[in-house]
């Protein structure tokens, strides 16, 4: 507890995820450049940028989806750079996809309780904890429906559902929120403080909705064509001048901001 | 009348059938593989009989039971070491330990052909008004809607279905929520051993001379049947195996003397229905199926 490291956030020390100067090439094009990034648990950390600026590669990376060219990953100051991602999903790293990866002809509830059972919880218990994760959610009400027949927004929280019935110590959410209106976005920030303040995950949180980041990151993590542009508070990350051009700036000018 | 002992003859045959055909479906859930080795699980249970015919009846179905399913899980055992190999790889793999298989039944019993002499009574026929119904049809149909039934509910009812189903669905992605591999596959090759093993029970009763190609001939249409149905779901697949049974001595019984031809006309068929739903007659959307 003493630790100099548990000065910022709680962080303990050991319980971290944390990439270290990683590297990833595709063909010789950059998508992450000697990239460092810490993730502790108890908190949640935004990772915004560009598209194409490296976010989802550099969750591949932290996730086993994907190995970097160089650098290091490490989970409890263990190295697992080469681990496939089913062996890191077991020490407690779940996550999300962009696409859902959902199984289409499970029912929601099935979709939520196989992947409690994969975690070596029991039938019964595994069946309780679904309808318990389906309720935080919003979708107890469709709990039977087949996962194929659900509209994007609840395809969306049932990715996320599905990642928490795992219990993982680092939960890195690729756009959750996207496709959600406005009324679920806020919904879903306090889903994502439960995540950290009742599961006592860490949460990476890939969003394009900048309101949602600000509101509920603990720390923000920006990335631009594979480097690391800045990283700090929100407030520092607001004020940050190099970020406003790079990206809030950008993002305005192309008036596809949906925040 | 006459058309009525063939539905009730194809029933019994498109029960045998679907039986195989489950077993290749679940494998290819949970492997994208298609086993061709299947055939040969069923020959070596079908000669373990030619081996027992001095022990008594029910240790002699215990026996061919081991032995189908000791030869799937050994299948599965030793696809392992290719287990991150191409599809392809595996496929021709599959084929390898098929003909393999067949070359040493033809060493050790000659393509002559043997007799089971196994519950050769359900030969004998039931009449009801003017159909007459063999015991073994009756049966096929009994034990083929019981197992399949059964394999039903432990799927749709037991966590470990429930993970096996999941791992159908998208093998990578149950894989990273915790499903362990290796248990689903060789629950997989269980299974499809099992009903195996209830088929050549089935098959050594109504055709009483095993050669090396004995489950070859069996499971060959079996697998037609599942790319006829459909093989990314173990529903249409499994129903798909039925049908080829079923159309097979429907056909058999309209062609009468023209019988000879009747294998070139079930695959004419074949290729019509592949022609037009490439995903299978029975499947709902255009799922990219695994080419063969």
């Amino acid at each position: 507890m003493g630790d100099t490291r548990s000065s910022t956030n709680g962080r303990r020390p050991g319980a971290t995820l944390r990439a270290a100067t990683v590297s990833r090439q595709f063909d010789g094009v950059h998508a992450l450049e000697e990239v460092d990034f810490e993730l502790a648990r108890h908190e949640v950390v935004g990772l915004i940028g560009p598209n194409g600026a490296g976010k989802t590669t550099l969750v591949n990376v932290l996730t086993g989806f994907d190995f970097p060219t160089s650098g290091r990953v490490e989970l409890d100051d263990e190295d697992i750079t080469a681990w496939p991602a089913h062996r890191r999903a077991r020490r407690g790293l779940s996550r999300t996809f962009q696409q859902g990866h959902l199984f289409p002809g499970l029912t929601v509830q099935e979709n939520v309780e196989v992947t409690a059972l994969g975690v070596g919880t029991g039938a019964v218990e595994a069946r309780r904890r679904a309808d318990e994760l389906l309720s935080l959610l919003g979708l107890a009400d469709q709990a039977f429906r087949p996962a194929s027949l659900l509209p994007h927004g609840d395809a969306r929280k049932l990715g996320v559902a599905r990642a928490l019935a795992m219990r993982p110590a680092f939960m890195l959410m690729d756009e959750p929120a996207a496709g959600l209106h406005e009324g679920e976005v806020a919904e879903f920030a306090d889903v994502v403080r439960h995540v950290r303040d009742e599961q006592e995950a860490g949460v990476v949180l890939i969003d394009h909705n900048i309101g949602l980041i600000l509101d509920v990151c603990d720390r923000i993590h920006v990335l631009d064509e594979g480097r690391t542009l800045a990283e700090g508070t929100p407030a520092e990350i607001r004020a940050n001048e190099a970020v406003s051009v790079a990206y809030l700036g950008r993002r305005r000018g192309a008036g596809g901001s949906a925040t | 009348m006459d058309a009525l002992q063939a539905i009730i003859d194809g029933v019994a045959l498109g029960s045998i059938y679907a039986l195989v055909a489950m077993g290749i479906t679940l494998i290819f859930g949970v492997m994208r593989l298609i086993n061709f080795a299947q055939g040969e699980t069923i020959t070596a249970g079908a000669y373990s009989f030619v081996v027992t015919t001095e022990l008594p009846l029910v240790l002699r179905i215990v026996v061919m039971f081991a032995t189908v399913i000791a030869f799937s899980l050994a299948i599965e055992l030793g696809l392992r070491p290719l287990r991150n190999a191409t599809p392809a790889a595996l496929l021709v793999t599959t084929f390898a330990f098929s003909f393999l298989l067949q070359s040493v039944f033809l060493l050790v019993w000659s393509s002559q052909g043997d007799n089971p002499l196994v519950l050769s009574k359900l030969n004998e026929a039931l009449s009801v008004g003017d159909l007459k119904i063999r015991w073994v049809t009756l049966a096929s149909i009994g034990v083929g809607s019981l197992l399949l039934v059964a394999t039903a509910l432990f799927l749709n009812r037991t966590s470990l279905g429930l993970q096996m189903r999941a791992a159908a669905h998208d093998f990578r992605t149950a894989r990273i929520l915790g499903v362990r591999a290796n248990r689903v596959i060789m629950l997989a090759f269980l299974i499809a051993g099992i009903l195996s093993a209830a088929a050549t029970l089935m098959l050594v009763v109504q055709r009483p001379l095993v050669t090396p190609t004995f489950g070859f001939s069996v499971a060959i249409p079996a697998l037609v049947g599942v790319v006829v149905g459909g093989m990314d779901r173990i529903v249409t697949g499994t129903m798909g195996g039925f049908l080829i049974g079923f159309v097979t001595v429907i056909l058999g019984n309209y062609l009468e003397s023209g019988r000879v031809f009747l294998t070139s006309v079930v695959f004419a068929l074949v290729i019509v229905v592949l022609v037009l739903r490439p995903n299978g007659v029975l499947s709902r959307q255009n799922a990219t199926v695994e080419r063969v």
